[in-house]
C-alpha cells in the first residue's frame, strides 16, 4: 500500500507544482499581478472610502448609533444647506460657462495669429493654470484686500467708490467665480486650440467661397467639428469646479456668513473643524448625483469613440 | 515699417484674393489686440505677487501707487529663505512630491502596460473604471479617509495623522488614475509588431516593457511625471485636513496658515512665499511646455 501510495502522492504534488507554475506563467496571471498595485490603491483608498462615506452619513454625531436618513432630514430643514446648494450650482455653472466662452474666444485669437508666434502667446496664457491655486488665490486675496485693494486704487481714479470685494455677499460670489474663471479658462483655451488645429482648413475655404460670414463659419463649421471636445472639456470642468475647495477656502473661507460656501468647503467646516463627521460626509455626498450625471456623459463619449476606432 | 511693406506688397497680389487677405489682416490685428488684453488679465496676479514681494512692510502700508515699487528690496526673500520654517515646508513639499511621482509612475506604467497589451478577465472594464476614479474628487474622500486613519491608529497603533509622509500614501490616489490613463493611450499607439517581434525573440513580458515600451513611450512618461508633480505640489485639501503642526506642513498649507498670524497680514512675505512656492511648477513648465500641454490634452484626445 505504502509503496503504491508514495509515488502517486509525489506525482500529485509535482502536478500541482507545475500547475501553479503554469498558472504563474500564464499571460493573464502576469497581467493581473502587474495591475494589482493599481487595483489595491483604487480599492482601498478610493472606492472603500467612497462607500464608507455613505455609511458614515447615516450615523449620529458621536458615531455610536445608526440613524438612517436622519442627517439628510436634518439638512433639508436648514436654510444654510439650501444656500449652499444654490451657491454651488451658481458657482459651478456660471464659472464653467464663462470659462468655456473665454477659452473658445482666446483659442480663436491664438489660432488667428501666425503660427510661429503662437507658442509664445500660448505659453503666457497658460500661466494661471500652472500656479498652484492655493498660492495664486493668495495674490487675488491681496488684490481684493479691503484696505489696500489695488483694484480699488485704480477704480478710485475713475471716481468709483471702494468696492467691498469680499465683504458683501454678492461681490464675494462674484469674486470667487472670477478667480475660478481666471484659473480655469487657460485649460479650456489649450483644449479648444488643440481641437481647432484638427479642423481641416479646406472646410473654411469652402465656406468662404460659399460666401459664409465669420459667424456662419464658426456656427456651421467650427462648432460641429469641435462638439465632442467642447462637451467633454465642459463636463470634466463641471466636476472639478463643483468639487472646488482651494479657491473658496483661501479667498473667503465661505464668508461673509455662508454666502460663498460650497459643498466641499462646508463639508470641511462641519466635518473636520466642527468635528461632526457624519454631517460633513452627508454634505459632500450631495456632490455625487451631479458627478454621476457628468461622468455618465463622459463615459458615453469615451465608449462611443472607442467603438469608432 | 511692417505696414509699409504690406501696403507695398498688396497691389502685386492677384485681385481676387485681395478681400480674403485683407479680412485676415484685420482679424489678425484684432486678435493681437484682444490677446494683449487677455494676457494682462491672466498675468496680473502673478505680476502683482512679484511687485509686492519687492516691497518693505512700510511701503505696502503707505498709501502710494500699489502697482509701482519705489524702493525695491530683497529683504522679504532673505528673511524667508533664512527662516528655518519656510525651508522645512519646502523640504516636506519636495520630498512628498518626489516620492509620489516615483510611486505613481511605477504603478501606472506597469498597470497601463498590462491593461493596454496583456489583457486579462475584466481588464477593459478596469481601464474605464480607472478613468472614472479620476473623476472622484478629493472633497468627497477626505472625511472617510480622516475616519479611516483614526481606525488604523486604534487597531495597529500606527499614527497616520499629522505626519507629512502620510501624504505620500494618499496623493497617489489623485495622480495614478490619470497617469495610467495617459500611459494606456501612449502604449495603445505603439504598433503591435514591435512587441510581437520581441516576444518571438524570447523576451519576457517585463523585458518587453522595459526594453521596448518604456523607451518608445518616453514622451508620455515625461508628460505623466509632470502631471503627477504638479498635482502633488499643488494639493491643498489633504494636507490641510491631515497635518497640523508646523514641522509637518507642506508649502501651500504652510504659507496660508503660518504666514498669516492672527489678523496681522505680512503681505510682502506672503507674496514672496507664494511666488517661491509657485516657482518649481513654473520652471518645469517653462522648460517642458510641450510635454506639459501633451499631458493636459492627452485625457481628451486619446483613448
Amino acid at each position: 500500500m505504502a509503496d503504491i501510495a508514495a509515488p502517486t502522492a509525489t506525482a500529485v504534488a509535482g502536478d500541482r507544482r507545475t500547475g501553479l507554475h503554469r498558472l504563474m506563467q500564464r499571460k493573464s496571471t502576469i497581467a493581473f499581478l502587474m495591475a494589482l498595485p493599481l487595483i489595491l490603491l483604487i480599492g482601498i483608498l478610493v472606492l472603500y472610502p467612497a462607500c464608507y462615506a455613505i455609511w458614515l452619513a447615516m450615523l449620529n454625531k458621536s458615531m455610536s448609533k445608526f440613524v438612517g436618513l436622519g442627517n439628510f432630514q436634518f439638512l433639508f430643514k436648514r436654510d444654510t444647506f439650501w444656500d449652499v446648494v444654490f451657491q454651488s450650482c451658481l458657482f459651478a455653472i456660471t464659472a464653467v460657462v464663462f470659462k468655456a466662452i473665454i477659452g473658445f474666444v482666446v483659442a480663436h485669437f491664438v489660432h488667428n495669429i501666425p503660427s510661429k508666434g503662437q507658442r509664445k502667446w500660448r505659453g503666457m496664457l497658460l500661466v494661471p493654470w500652472v500656479i498652484p491655486p492655493a498660492m495664486s488665490t493668495l495674490a487675488w486675496l491681496w488684490l481684493f484686500d479691503p484696505a489696500y485693494s489695488a483694484f480699488n486704487w485704480i477704480l478710485a481714479h475713475f471716481g468709483i467708490g471702494p468696492v467691498p470685494w469680499l465683504g458683501e455677499a454678492a461681490w464675494a460670489r462674484f469674486a470667487v467665480i472670477l478667480v475660478n474663471i481666471w484659473a480655469g479658462a487657460p485649460f479650456f483655451m489649450i483644449m479648444y486650440l488643440a481641437a481647432l488645429k484638427s479642423v481641416p482648413e479646406q472646410l473654411y475655404e469652402a465656406a468662404a467661397i460659399d460666401g459664409a460670414a465669420w459667424w456662419q463659419r464658426i456656427w456651421y463649421v467650427t462648432l460641429p467639428m469641435m462638439r465632442n471636445i467642447i462637451a467633454i472639456t465642459a463636463l470634466f470642468s463641471l466636476i472639478v469646479t463643483f468639487a472646488n475647495f482651494d479657491i473658496v477656502r483661501v479667498l473667503t473661507n465661505g464668508g461673509p456668513l455662508t454666502a460663498t460656501q460650497l459643498f466641499g468647503t462646508w463639508g470641511f467646516k462641519l466635518g473636520i473643524e466642527s468635528g461632526d463627521i457624519p454631517l460633513g460626509s452627508c454634505v459632500v455626498l450631495f456632490m455625487v448625483p451631479i458627478l454621476a450625471v457628468a461622468a455618465a456623459f463622459i463615459l458615453r463619449d469615451i465608449s462611443r469613440r472607442g467603438s469608432e476606432v | 515699417m511692417a505696414n509699409a511693406a504690406i501696403s507695398a506688397g498688396a497691389p502685386v497680389r492677384p485681385v481676387k484674393y485681395g478681400s480674403i487677405s485683407r479680412d485676415r489682416r484685420w482679424a489678425m490685428r484684432w486678435s493681437y489686440f484682444f490677446l494683449v488684453l487677455f494676457v494682462i488679465f491672466f498675468l496680473t496676479p502673478p505680476l502683482y505677487m512679484f511687485i509686492t514681494s519687492l516691497k518693505s512692510s512700510g511701503e505696502i502700508s503707505a498709501a502710494k501707487n500699489p502697482w509701482w515699487v519705489y524702493a525695491p528690496t530683497l529683504s522679504n526673500y532673505i528673511e524667508l529663505l533664512t527662516q528655518n520654517q519656510y525651508l522645512v515646508f519646502f523640504r516636506n513639499s519636495a520630498l512628498v512630491s518626489i516620492c509620489v511621482v516615483a510611486i505613481s509612475i511605477v504603478i501606472s506604467v506597469v498597470a497601463a502596460f498590462s491593461l493596454a497589451r496583456m489583457k486579462f478577465w475584466g481588464s477593459a472594464t478596469l481601464a474605464t473604471g480607472v478613468f472614472l476614479t479620476y473623476l472622484i474628487p478629493d472633497t468627497l474622500l477626505f472625511i472617510p479617509l480622516f475616519k479611516m486613519f483614526a481606525f488604523v491608529r486604534d487597531t495597529t497603533g500606527i499614527e497616520l495623522m499629522n505626519h507629512w509622509w502620510t501624504l505620500i500614501i494618499i496623493y497617489p490616489t489623485l495622480t495614478v488614475p490619470f497617469c495610467t490613463w495617459i500611459m494606456i493611450g501612449y502604449f495603445a499607439s505603439i504598433p503591435k509588431e514591435l512587441d510581437e517581434a520581441a516576444l518571438i525573440d524570447g523576451a519576457t513580458w517585463m523585458q518587453t516593457l522595459t526594453k521596448i515600451f518604456i523607451p518608445v513611450a518616453l514622451p508620455g512618461i515625461i508628460a505623466a511625471t509632470i502631471f503627477a508633480f504638479t498635482v502633488s505640489w499643488a494639493q491643498f485639501l489633504y494636507p490641510l485636513a491631515f497635518t497640523t503642526s508646523t514641522d509637518e506642513l507642506v508649502l501651500p498649507v504652510g504659507i496660508v496658515t503660518t504666514l498669516i498670524k492672527g489678523d496681522v497680514f505680512n503681505w510682502g512675505q506672503i507674496m514672496t512665499g507664494a511666488l517661491l512656492g509657485a516657482a518649481p511648477p513654473l520652471i518645469i513648465y517653462a522648460f517642458l511646455m510641450d510635454y506639459y500641454i501633451a499631458g493636459l490634452t492627452a485625457g481628451a484626445t486619446k483613448g
